[in-house]
């Protein structure tokens, strides 16, 4: 069995949506199994058009902040988010939903991309898929 | 065999790696992938990870900033 990384994005804030996705693609690159766990704000980001909601986790400055750093990324040759959400699933990575948060926040199914979707499941799944692997994040 | 060219000139981080990762997917085993780039750190995990996939590395060249690095899946 292949090593494996296990994440937890509990953000939903934009920089570090993007460093899930960016380690998660990483590890999947570097022959790992990979899971990133979608919980509380990381789990709006699922929701259909809201990838790239996200505001900045610092100096978001009502937006402005963000609108920098975005500006700034595409300069630099940096994949979206998009991009980098439609490679994590090319490469093998499994997105799982937290059915807690969705209970809690009044979130649907069909509020989410489901197409990503591979589990909705909750800490047990988490626990589970955590103590076989040899890397494990909260993000 | 065939021999795949991924071009990942101007690409940062982790573009480099995972194009990488996803045409060593395609490939059958045998073919040869060549991946060119400038991102710096790319040149050195590639190798790294080309190593941790149990892959061969051939070759790895830089010219004026433009790195080539070639794996036999």
């Amino acid at each position: 069995m292949a090593d494996k990384a296990t994440i937890i994005l509990h953000s939903g804030d934009m920089d570090k949506v993007f460093s899930a996705l960016i380690i998660g693609n990483g590890a999947l690159a570097m022959g790992m199994e990979v899971a990133i766990y979608f919980t509380f704000w990381g789990l709006q980001r699922l929701k259909k058009g809201g990838l790239e909601k996200g505001p900045l986790s610092k100096m978001n400055m009502l937006g402005l902040g963000k609108w920098m750093v975005k500006q700034r990324m595409k300069k630099a040759g940096a994949a979206s988010l998009e991009r980098l959400l439609q490679d994590f699933k090319e490469l093998g990575g499994r997105i799982l939903a937290c059915d807690m948060t969705m209970a809690v926040m009044g979130i649907k199914k069909e509020d989410l991309r489901d197409d990503l979707i591979s589990e909705y499941c909750a800490v047990g799944t988490y626990i589970n898929e955590a103590r076989e692997s040899t890397i494990t994040l909260f993000i | 065999m065939a021999e795949i060219k991924v071009d990942c000139t101007g690409e940062t981080c982790p573009v480099p790696l995972v194009e990488t990762r996803k045409a060593l997917r395609k490939a059958q085993k045998g073919d040869i992938v060549e991946v060119t780039g400038t991102h710096p750190s790319s040149k050195k995990e590639i190798p790294m990870a080309v190593k941790a996939l149990g892959l061969e590395l051939i070759d790895i060249e830089e010219k004026n900033g433009v790195w080539k690095i070639t794996i036999r899946k």
